[in-house]
């Protein structure tokens, strides 16, 4: 182990490392918006809203992400999309994980009693109401743990933008490692701080869960 | 640039033969990650502690760092104490490794779940620890973990993209191939994903049926 080598090169990774953070940030808000209306789109009362949310999962979760980011990157130019890599990175990412968030936040919906609905119609609520104010709020607390494996899935799929050429972790170690020939070293120096990220995000997941237990 | 799909059906066989790639490694690291998972679990849960250790060391490393580093450092690393794999090996095994640590804790788990009674009927007839765990235990508990590693069999036919990164000639480095040719990237990556939008309903098509035959089984 060349402890020398990693003290030289760490601060490079420990940048690459708030890159990482920032792409999961936004990657996952961008997510949580796609599977919300996805969720929504696929609880629908019209039938072709539906079938296109229903489409919007299966090909998004049928294909590989990688290919989902080099469209948007290499194939947006073609019809008439320029994004930067780190942008292009983000939607495609974004949009990938919200289909997978669009199955978490519909199971947790419909996982609510439907004595719920039936009950806060009843009582002249509208249909946008009672899922406003009645099932969101409790199929919000059930999502919590759902999502956060999603999270976590996402955290690390954050590294599929380093062959885009975004200098995030996984793209600072491919390159240490073709200049330093130490791939142990350079794998170790990611990998911890993958761990870390994906730890203190773990952590406020399972701080929200329990908090939304009690309540 | 517009768009012309009419230069995709030129590369088909180019396209058609990455499929077949992608197919191959999925099935190898598909049976890696299968028998790996099954080793691993036994070992998590029965190993010496000198071999247990080590092992939850790098299970723990492996779930909580992205696949594609992974695949960096079996690549390279392997480059580095002296053995030069084929890229495709290397692909097959970072993939199998990968997802043999997530079936083994399906597997870990599935175990611990055998009725005790089991065990203990086993052991009552004769047979020895390893003989129980083998013919008795491990069937049971790799049978009820079927359907969530078939899960993991369709994300690792999706994350086999990502050894085009390491130079394994599959359907995306295929793609790449025909984009370098003709600069159309738009056509070729869209065609790539209807192939593995393909591959994978077949997948799941199976996947499926053997659920069903199991379920029948019981």
């Amino acid at each position: 182990m060349d402890i020398d080598l990693i003290l030289r090169v760490y601060p490079f990774f420990i940048e690459a490392a708030w890159v990482t953070v920032q792409l999961s940030v936004l990657t996952c808000l961008l997510g949580l918006a796609c599977g919300t209306l996805g969720a929504m789109a696929r609880l629908s009362r019209l039938a072709p809203i539906r079938w296109i949310a229903a489409g919007y999962v299966s090909v998004f979760r049928g294909t590989p992400a990688l290919i989902q980011i080099f469209i948007l990157y290499f194939g947006g130019p073609q019809i008439g999309i320029n994004l930067d890599s780190f942008t292009a990175g983000t939607i495609a990412l974004g949009v990938n994980i919200g289909a997978y968030m669009t199955e978490t936040i519909r199971g947790a919906i419909i996982s609510v009693d439907r004595g719920q609905s039936e009950a806060s119609r009843t009582l002249g609520m509208s249909r946008a109401q009672t899922m406003r104010k009645v099932i969101l709020p409790q199929a919000a607390r059930m999502m919590i743990r759902p999502l956060g494996v999603n999270i976590n899935a996402l955290i690390k799929g954050t590294a599929l933008v380093a062959p885009i050429s975004v200098i995030e972790l996984t793209y600072t170690a491919q390159r240490f490692i073709g200049s330093t020939y130490k791939p142990f070293e350079m794998f170790l120096l990611a990998g911890i701080l993958y761990m870390i990220i994906i730890y203190v995000v773990g952590s406020g997941i399972k701080w929200l869960d329990r908090r939304a237990e009690i309540s | 640039m517009g768009l012309d799909f009419t230069v995709v059906p030129e590369y088909f066989n180019v396209l058609l033969l990455g499929m077949a790639w992608t197919v191959a490694i999925t099935i190898g690291a598909g049976l890696l990650s299968f028998f790996g998972g099954i080793v691993f679990a036994v070992i998590a849960l029965y190993g010496h502690w000198i071999i247990r250790l080590p092992f939850r060391l790098f299970a723990w490393l492996f779930m909580g760092t992205p696949l594609l580093l992974q695949l960096f450092l079996i690549y390279f690393g392997l480059i580095e104490i002296g053995i030069d794999l084929p890229a495709f090996v290397a692909g097959v095994i970072g993939l199998g490794l990968h997802f043999a640590v997530y079936n083994s804790e399906l597997i870990q788990a599935s175990i611990l779940a055998v009725d005790k009674g089991q065990y203990e009927g086993a052991r009552t007839l004769g047979l020895s620890r390893g003989q129980t765990l083998r013919r008795i235990v491990i069937p049971q508990a790799v049978r009820a973990v079927i359907p969530p590693m078939g899960n993991n069999m369709i994300a690792l036919l999706k994350d086999s993209a990502l050894v085009s990164v390491i130079g394994v000639a599959e359907l995306t480095l295929a793609a790449q191939q025909a984009i370098s040719r003709t600069y159309r990237p738009f056509e070729f990556y869209i065609a790539a994903a209807a192939c593995y939008y393909v591959v994978n309903l077949c997948l799941e098509a199976g996947l499926r049926r053997l659920e069903r035959r199991i379920a029948a089984s019981r």
